[in-house]
């Protein structure tokens, strides 16, 4: 499962990290960091990661 | 039981508790009513990146998740009335429809001020809800030279002041009869910070006043404040609050004073089928007290539709989800001259015991807000990183311990 992040939208809110802390993460500026490629055994993580992105720039591509 | 869900309302909380009824395996008929034309689209930045240009209005659309596809959209259709028990609703123009179950999201109306003067669509004064308000908006700041009064000094009413600023409107003006912008939701400390942040940025500031009237003739072209004095102005944007779309719930027994009550899984009225979604539900607050609260931040939508939308898939699938009372960490952002503040928890019950728990209040600063010595809140106000900043302290809110719910105090 291939994770997309539009780098332009996103504005690291972190709301991603608590929904799915094993794919994202902020870094120590803040700034977010994420694994481009993620097990299929934390897709619901990444979907309700996706969900609570404020500026909905988390995509899922199968 | 086979019956369609309804799901009325398609914003946000709508299309969550749609898309969630799929995930957790519904795999009936779903129909979601809404009154505005547009499928649900993302209304934070209509007050931030898109009143400035910086985001296009067409990129706030939703992508509803592939298996919601199905999902059948009533759009430009309001709900008028509803029979629970009976399982059917009546739509504006008169046709009805039967469902099984239903989920209310109707969401909040910006309330208007009464006061006289000019008033309607052409009159200059708006309102900044939907799509349609921020696109009329947006035209209006373009004009040059224009005066902006923006009435009311809450969430939306600094971010329109913001917004205008940086789309290079000069004249701006914000009145609130409060002494202080966003002083209920960030108390005294933060939001002096943010007074100084304004005024830095050329927003000029009528507080402790209200609006009396609207001076013009069919157009705005000044605002009257309560002790006489007249603002002059072109463009007025009412951010007074706002109002839970509840008027078609009548008639069912419920409790309306608010919002719609729920109990602790998010049911209205003790009803197995009805259960209410977002900014409308007042639910039993478990994690401040138990007090039924409505909380209007971006992250009940989802929240509260993820937790509703689990627990009658398993009702229609004649099981219990099990799922403990919705006891929701709510969290807020707002972006202002460039600055974030990023909230947890709920700072509004904690204004009377606020603590700086990072940095200094000059520079970027996380603030601690307590009830009865215990933290329920932090509010972080900076530069890049303030989100983080904050974040660092939400663990700490979720340790409280939750209340009992009203059932369980039962005997």
């Amino acid at each position: 499962m291939r994770v997309v992040v539009d780098k332009n939208s996103c504005q690291d809110h972190g709301q991603c990290v608590f929904a799915a802390p094993g794919v994202f993460r902020l870094d120590d500026q803040g700034h977010l960091e994420h694994l481009t490629d993620a097990d299929e055994a934390v897709r619901e993580e990444v979907e309700d990661a996706a969900d609570v992105c404020p500026m909905q720039a988390i995509r899922i591509e199968d | 039981m086979a019956g369609p869900v309804l799901v009325v309302g398609a914003s946000l909380g709508g299309l969550r508790a749609a898309e969630q009824l799929r995930a957790a395996g519904w795999r009936g008929p779903v129909s979601v009513v809404g009154d505005e034309p547009h499928m649900p689209y993302n209304r934070p930045p209509l007050s931030k990146e898109a009143l400035v240009g910086a985001a296009p209005f067409a990129s706030l659309a939703f992508t509803p998740r592939s298996h919601a596809a199905d999902v059948r959209w009533l759009l430009g259709h309001r709900v008028a009335a509803v029979r629970l028990r009976d399982g059917v609703a009546v739509l504006d123009d008169g046709a009805e429809l039967g469902f099984a179950a239903l989920v209310a999201a109707t969401g909040l109306r910006p309330r208007r001020l009464r006061c006289p003067g000019p008033a309607g669509p052409a009159s200059g004064r708006h309102v900044l809800r939907t799509l349609t308000d921020a696109r009329a908006l947006r035209a209006e700041l373009l004009r040059p030279g224009i005066r902006l009064v923006v009435v009311g000094a809450g969430f939306i009413g600094c971010e329109v002041a913001s917004a205008a600023v940086r789309s290079g409107v000069r004249e701006v003006v914000v009145v609130d009869p409060e002494p202080l912008p966003m002083l209920r939701p960030l108390g005294e400390l933060l939001a002096r910070a943010l007074l100084r942040l304004h005024r830095a940025h050329g927003v000029r500031f009528r507080l402790g006043e209200g609006v009396a009237a609207f001076e013009g003739d069919g157009r705005v072209t000044g605002v009257v404040l309560d002790g006489g004095q007249v603002l002059a102005a072109d463009v007025v944007v009412e951010c007074v609050g706002a109002v839970p779309n509840t008027e078609w719930l009548a008639h069912n027994g419920l409790d309306l004073s608010d919002g719609v009550l729920t109990d602790g899984q998010l049911r209205m009225g003790g009803l197995p089928d009805a259960y209410a979604v977002g900014d409308v539900a007042r639910f039993p607050d478990l994690r401040h007290g138990g007090l039924p609260r409505r909380v209007e931040h971006w992250s009940m939508p989802g929240d509260s539709a993820r937790h509703a939308g689990r627990a009658l898939a398993a009702r229609l699938a004649g099981t219990d989800a099990g799922l403990a009372p919705f006891a929701p960490l709510p969290s807020f952002w707002s972006d202002q001259h460039g600055i974030r503040i990023q909230a947890f928890g709920a700072p509004e019950l904690g204004t009377g015991d606020v603590r700086v728990l990072d940095g200094d209040i000059d520079g970027d600063v996380v603030a601690g807000y307590h009830a009865g010595g215990r933290l329920v809140g932090v509010v972080a106000l900076g530069g890049p990183g303030t989100a983080a900043a904050a974040a660092r302290h939400r663990a700490r809110l979720l340790r409280l311990p939750l209340s009992p719910s009203p059932e369980e105090h039962r005997p």
